[in-house]
């Protein structure tokens, strides 16, 4: 779990930091989509390593499902029976969400790449540039868009702020002041995060990009 | 106080079990928890019924065995208290209180409120002691140990084995006791011979007991009548990836 996380946080501030390029202008974000694609030729062939930063990716993303199913079915066995009264939630709400949590992300993962990678649910035409798909796809018209994606965007950040910690726990943080800590700056990674994700859909449906 | 207590009832291990409410009149506020089932259960044997089982022992906060979730929480509403400890002053007149056992594959139900917590026994036969040699007891001051690795060693091993942890575990884990027995030998000169073998050998009959996997969910301290931080889990894990990269 954690060090696929790892491997997903680290993918998730460079796509957030690459989408703020959008605030300089609609031609150089293409310009950023396009060099992602030209990144590591002539090494190698035109779009190559975003292939391999994609099976990277997918091998990040299974391996950490196939770590969560295990703990969950793990969980329900060691529970068989379950309380009549329900328990409350005593430890931290993030923690106690990271399942279902997990689950809508993924849902979302699958909608967003049909948006904005394939452009299969978006309004922009077939070969449009990423920004066009940007722009159209959180157009003010479609605000419910801009609203699933806060909502999901938000949903990451409950996901990491418990995720980021337990991370760290796991490597083997043992001092009281150092989980303090480590709180703190799972806390503050998770809001920055969040914040640089719904900078893009909230700019564009207020008409502040255009 | 007049209150309404719902009870988990089971005849035995593999028997079926429901919540059966009973009313309980004229109880002290002063009463502890376990006293007002002591006089529900001598209403219930005057009535001819069959007294609710629950386990207890020192009442007093020390041997763990006062085993219920009260409420939805372990040991009930008061931080850091055991069930026999915690006073009906804290409930109000005319509350309903749920009373359930731990809910564990490994801490099977033997009668209504009572659990087999043996799988913890076997979680401290794999690897929970120190190999000593017998004779004359060494001298106290023979070893030194710094401050700090005593205190610590100190409030790892007060935990007293109640399960509360498990109970209160979303993926019933057992890894905070765990986390603390290897803690209280782990961090002591006389406890590093087995230090690897310990964290290994008592994770595996942790997991062979059935207890589930943890996730820093956090719930486990919260409970804990001894409040064990949950940064012991940390230690175990860096033990344990310090014992699994030497083999
Ligand atoms: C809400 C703000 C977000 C915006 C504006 C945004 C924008 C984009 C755009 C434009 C692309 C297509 C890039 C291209 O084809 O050149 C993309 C791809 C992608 N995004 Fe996002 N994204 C956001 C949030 C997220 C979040 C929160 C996640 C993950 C949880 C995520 C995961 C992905 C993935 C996996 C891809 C596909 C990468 C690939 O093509 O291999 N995005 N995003
Ligand atoms: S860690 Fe705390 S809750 Fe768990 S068995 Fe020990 S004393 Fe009880
Ligand atoms: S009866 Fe001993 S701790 Fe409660």
């Amino acid at each position: 779990m954690a060090a696929s996380g790892t491997l997903l946080v680290l993918f998730l501030f460079a796509h957030a930091a690459g989408n703020l390029k959008i605030f300089v202008g609609l031609p150089d974000f293409d310009h950023y989509a396009e060099w992602l694609r030209e990144l590591g030729t002539p090494l190698l062939p035109h779009a190559w390593f975003l292939w391999i930063q994609r099976f990277g990716l997918l091998a990040a993303i299974g391996l950490h499902i196939w770590a969560a199913t295990v703990l969950t079915i793990r969980a329900k066995k060691a529970r068989p029976v379950k309380y009549a009264h329900r328990p409350k939630v005593q430890g931290s709400y993030a923690a106690r969400t990271m399942r279902w949590g997990g689950v809508i992300i993924v849902l979302f993962v699958i909608w967003h790449i049909l948006d904005l990678t394939l452009g299969v649910v978006n309004p922009a035409t077939g070969d449009s540039d990423a920004s066009q798909r940007v722009v159209q796809g959180f157009d003010p018209e479609r605000w419910y868009v801009t609203l699933f994606y806060v909502l999901a965007v938000v949903a990451v950040g409950f996901h990491l702020r418990h995720g980021i910690w337990s991370a760290v726990r796991t490597m083997g943080q043992q001092t009281t002041k150092g989980e303090r800590r480590a709180k703190a700056i799972a806390l503050v990674l998770s809001v920055v995060l969040v914040a640089m994700y719904l900078s893009v859909p909230i700019a564009v449906t207020f008409g502040l990009v255009k | 106080m007049d209150i309404k207590v719902r009870v988990w009832r089971q005849s035995g291990p593999s028997a079926g079990g429901k919540m059966v409410a009973y009313d309980v009149k004229g109880i002290s506020p002063d009463a502890s928890f376990l006293e007002m089932i002591d006089v529900l259960n001598e209403t219930l044997i005057l009535d001819g019924d069959d007294p609710i089982a629950f386990d207890h022992d020192c009442r007093e906060g020390i041997c763990g065995a006062c085993s219920m979730v009260i409420n939805g929480v372990a040991h009930g509403p008061e931080k850091a208290t055991t069930t026999c400890q915690l006073h009906m002053r804290k409930f109000k007149d005319g509350d309903v209180i749920d009373v359930e056992p731990w809910r564990a594959a490994a801490f099977p139900v033997i009668k209504d409120l009572i659990v087999d917590r043996s799988a913890f026994d076997q979680i401290i036969q794999a690897g929970g002691y120190i190999s000593a040699p017998t004779g004359t007891a060494p001298d106290a001051h023979a070893t030194p140990v710094p401050k700090k690795d005593a205190d610590l060693a100190f409030e790892a091993a007060t935990c007293i084995g109640c399960g509360a942890c498990v109970a209160a575990c979303p993926n019933g884990s057992s890894m905070l006791f765990t986390a603390a027995k290897i803690s209280h030998l782990g961090l002591m000169p006389q406890g590093q011979p087995e230090r690897d073998s310990r964290v290994i050998d008592m994770l595996q009959a942790q997991d062979d007991a059935g207890f589930g996997g943890c996730t820093n969910a956090g719930e486990c301290t919260m409970v804990c009548p001894k409040g064990i931080p949950l940064s012991l889990i940390g230690r175990l894990n860096s033990d344990y990836r310090k014992a699994i990269t030497k083999r």
